[in-house]
């Protein structure tokens, strides 16, 4: 039976009618275009499909679509201001954080996360929010000092750090 | 336009289809992708020089282990274009996977013409605009096609020169370029841009003679750490993978899977499937799909086919598979000799013997197995995740029994491939369900389906004989290695007699394995450099030495000695005969001419069995370096990816049933794992460019093993060295 459903897309409203057990994944990826999170694994244990819902870390191939009803879904995709990039993927870019790109979308959102919890996490509560994260480039290393520096950008107080992500997009 | 124009407008639009489709049909199907002559049409203006890598007996195909397909354009392969806007545009059909050339490339192009890297864009494996290309495999980019396009690029640079010359009126030997420009040395500003140059002529050159590419001591760009190409992409999640293309009317298939392989479908029912709204199914022979616009509404429809099957007995297994290797392997050929082993024998004062294994081990790249075929009227539309765009063309072709040149291979991201892409079964499927559907059809592989059909790195036996003599010099080395190849197994040590056989490549064919395997990071190297390392580690400590000392001791090769050293003043190494209870362990290596070595140092938990590698470092000779950040990338992704088979990975297997299908069971690295790395890359400009992306692998399962036996005195012998092999082994010492 399908149902409507309606919430913010990188803070964008909208509402779809669809069957309310879809993974989320699928219905970002096929009804909706949105191809950053990424299918992996289908069972929840690489991370390369995570998406923010209500600044939540999610994985979105096993969250049914009716679970985000009149919630705010934050893909890499919302992350950018016009051509402003967010300190994460500034950060992503200068320590080349990572190669084929594949698992960036779930890596990216997982550390916006706890950076948004925690604005200077240390380097284990940083390698504990990732753990279930895989790579299999071998980018870890990068990935870390990635958000170690991005910690340190958002810290310093800039305009851009303060802004709420995927409002005004 | 009334009823019987439109009926015409029909009539003739079904006639040129299906004239097109006779066409398609009967055209010779072994036509080369793009003649020179297709290629010459391509429109456009420009200076052209187009150029060959390698020659045309480059044993390119054996290396590969595939059949060859296809003759080698005989006269180009690649080449590069200045057009009028001054911008330098490469074409080849070598791949972006995150190895990062595509920004190396670019560098040794900008170098060479003295442009910004902006000016210079890599057009990649793009069929249709890309001459033939093998694939990317290997190391190879940087070693082969390296050179070739800084001889391309310098004969641009020459052909400029002369444009300019007559252009500007000042002989040939006056000019010079900066920046985009030719200029008058006399009179810099006196000048005239590329694009000015070329505007509204076509210039074609062949690279036949050798031009000379600027002196190294004198670049500015190739050489320096610059950053990635596709960065912005792929922090912005704007980077188009294989999955990631949509087009209109098309749909995702699931396709019905056996249980193991081997099996043959025995009855089939689609009873369930009745009431399914918008749903297909498309049997083609033995594939069988559910089509439906969605990927999830595929695979709930997939879920409910009744299939059951005959399956064949096979009583092969994880922990018999080696004997039966051993028994299966051909004859095989000697790689290298020396002396005469039975000499060697009897000046030896003690035999040292001992085998060693690995299992199979999966490329698991994040991105699965993914490809998307929209077959349209003029031409076939692929989009696909592989390391051979060009071998999806044939394959394609051949499937659907059109001429390679009918079929369009568009240039995509390849997330992560790691040899695991150079096989394209997911691109066969999605255009033979397209051909049947008559509309696109994407096929993504789930990661059951990518462990399933995945061609793995083979299990693989190595038997060592070997002999000291009462100085503790190696007096002979028997070395024999089944079904993993002879990469890396070739000796480098001061050995006096010694021969080294290899019984089966890692290629697959005339396989005795239960499924696929084939090339994995550095192919074979992983296997016969484990082997060869431990063993002589097991050397060093029967003769009471230190095992750097002991290496050393059996090296006059300078390249590895440097190596050496390096990197034993990096790590901070103390000499002491192993097992000293530190936990260090050093491994080195020459892999197709990049001379590597590592030293980790671990621990180990005597509860769990778990080794924590603590700290890894690597130096590497790779030859003149393109891209130093690029090259240290692949160093760390090297050593990260080597802990997973060095620790964990394994393929657990019942004959043709596959146990391991997921991450749940199949261990590869994580963050908690991320020991302190420190990669070095050795400048050495006086050997040309090797290649970088897999030699840093081959050392990390000695180093561990190594390490292992320093830290607690246990030797393993087969790989991965898993908490329960460690548990077992220090149970059996106490």
């Amino acid at each position: 039976m399908k149902q409507k459903i309606s919430f913010y897309l990188n803070g964008q409203p909208l509402i779809l009618e669809t069957e309310p057990d879809r993974p989320l994944l699928w219905v970002l990826r096929n009804d909706l275009k949105i191809t950053s999170p990424k299918f992996g694994c289908g069972e929840g244990y690489c991370g390369a499909c995570t998406v923010l819902v209500d600044g939540e870390p999610l994985r979105s191939c096993q969250t049914e679509i009716v679970r985000v009803n009149g919630r705010r879904i934050i893909t890499l995709e919302g992350l950018r201001k016009g051509d402003q990039l967010h300190p994460l993927q500034q950060a992503f870019l200068k320590h080349e954080a990572f190669q084929c790109g594949f698992c960036t979308n779930g890596m990216i959102l997982e550390a916006l996360a706890l950076l948004q919890k925690k604005s200077k996490p240390s380097r284990a509560e940083i390698i504990e929010a990732l753990e279930d994260h895989l790579c299999r480039c071998g980018a870890h290393q990068r990935i870390i000092q990635a958000i170690e520096e991005a910690s340190k950008m958002m810290k310093g107080g800039s305009n851009e750090s303060k802004r709420e992500i995927g409002r005004n997009t | 336009m009334n009823r019987k124009e439109k009926s015409e407008e029909i009539h003739k639009n079904n006639i040129s289809y299906n004239e097109s489709k006779k066409n398609i049909a009967f055209k010779d199907q072994n036509l080369p992708t793009l003649s020179r002559r297709d290629f010459l049409k391509l429109s456009g203006t420009g200076l052209f020089v187009f150029f060959l890598v390698g020659g045309r007996c480059e044993p390119l195909v054996s290396l590969q282990g595939q059949t060859r397909q296809r003759e080698y354009p005989e006269d180009f392969n690649a080449y590069l274009l200045i057009g009028e806007d001054g911008r330098i545009r490469c074409f080849s059909g070598k791949v972006e996977m995150g190895q990062g050339i595509k920004t190396s490339l670019a560098q040794i192009l900008a170098e060479e013409l003295d442009v910004t890297l902006d000016m210079v864009e890599m057009i990649l494996g793009d069929t249709a605009l890309c001459p033939y290309d093998m694939g990317t495999f290997g190391s190879r980019t940087i070693k082969y096609f390296g050179p070739a396009l800084r001889q391309a690029a310098a004969e641009a640079r020459a052909a400029l020169i002369e444009l300019a010359s007559t252009e500007l009126g000042v002989p040939i030997d006056q000019l010079a370029i900066e920046n985009g420009f030719v200029y008058d040395v006399k009179r810099p500003s006196h000048r005239v841009s590329y694009g000015q140059l070329t505007k509204g002529k076509r210039i074609e050159r062949y690279l036949r003679s050798k031009p000379q590419p600027k002196p190294i001591e004198t670049h500015k760009i190739a050489g320096q750490p610059l950053p990635r190409l596709d960065a912005m992409e792929k922090v912005t999640g704007q980077a188009l993978f294989a999955g990631d293309i949509s087009l209109p009317n098309m749909v995702y298939a699931r396709i019905l899977r056996p249980p193991t392989h081997g099996a043959k479908l025995k009855s089939l029912n689609f009873d369930e499937l009745k009431n399914i709204p918008e749903i297909e199914i498309v049997q083609d022979g033995d594939l069988i799909a559910v089509l439906h616009h969605t990927f999830d509404g595929a695979s709930a429809a997939l879920k409910r086919i009744k299939a059951e099957f005959d399956v064949p007995s096979n009583e092969l297994n994880d922990e018999n598979i080696h004997n039966h290797l051993i028994k299966m392997a051909p004859p095989g050929n000697i790689i290298d000799q020396k002396g005469n082993l039975e000499e060697g024998e009897k000046i030896a004062s003690q035999i040292i013997e001992a085998t060693y294994c690995n299992p199979y081990v999966a490329h698991s790249p994040i991105e699965t197995h993914t490809a998307l075929v929209s077959i349209e009227k003029d031409e076939v539309k692929v989009w696909a995740s592989t390391q051979r765009p060009f071998g999806v063309q044939s394959e394609v072709a051949q499937a659907l029994g059109v001429p390679a040149s009918k079929v369009h291979v568009f240039p995509v991201y390849v997330g992560g491939g790691f040899g695991g892409k150079n096989s394209n079964r997911q691109a066969v499927e999605a255009a033979r369900l397209a051909q049947k559907a008559g509309k696109p059809v994407m096929v993504i592989w789930t990661r059951e389906e990518e462990f399933f059909f995945d061609t793995f790195m083979p299990a693989a036996v190595v038997k060592i004989r070997s002999g000291l003599d009462p100085k503790n010099r190696l007096t002979f080395w028997d070395y024999t290695v089944f079904w993993a190849g002879e990469r890396s197994s070739q000796i480098f040590y001061d050995i006096p007699h010694y021969r080294v056989l290899s019984r089966g490549s890692w290629s697959g064919q005339q396989s005795a394995h239960p499924f696929n395997v084939g090339p994995w990071r550095a192919p074979g190297s992983n296997t016969n450099v484990f082997a060869r390392e431990s063993h002589f580690d097991i050397l060093a400590s029967r003769s009471r030495i230190d095992p750097l000392e002991f290496r050393l001791n059996h090296l006059s090769n300078e390249r590895m000695r440097r190596v050496l050293l390096r990197l034993a003043d990096e790590f901070g190494w103390k000499p002491s005969p192993a097992p000293s209870g530190r936990g260090y362990g050093l491994s080195c290596a020459d892999y197709l001419g990049t001379y590597v070595a590592l030293m980790v140092e671990i621990d180990v938990d005597a509860q769990t069995g778990v080794i924590k590698v603590k700290r890894m470092v690597c130096v590497q000779d790779m030859g003149e370096v393109i891209n130093p950040e690029g090259a240290k990338e692949q160093i760390e992704g090297c050593l990260m990816m080597g802990l997973g088979y060095a620790l964990t990975e394994e393929i657990h297997f019942k004959g043709g049933k596959i146990l391991d299908l997921n991450f749940d069971r199949y261990e590869i690295p994580r963050f908690s794992w991320l020991p302190e790395i420190k990669a070095i890359v050795l400048d050495n400009k006086e050997v040309p460019a090797q290649g970088g992306g897999e030699p840093a692998i081959i050392n990390v399962g000695a180093a561990v093993a190594n390490a292992l036996f320093d830290k607690t005195g246990i030797r393993l012998n087969r790989l991965p060295l898993n908490r329960k092999g460690v548990l077992q082994a220090l149970k059996e010492k106490k």
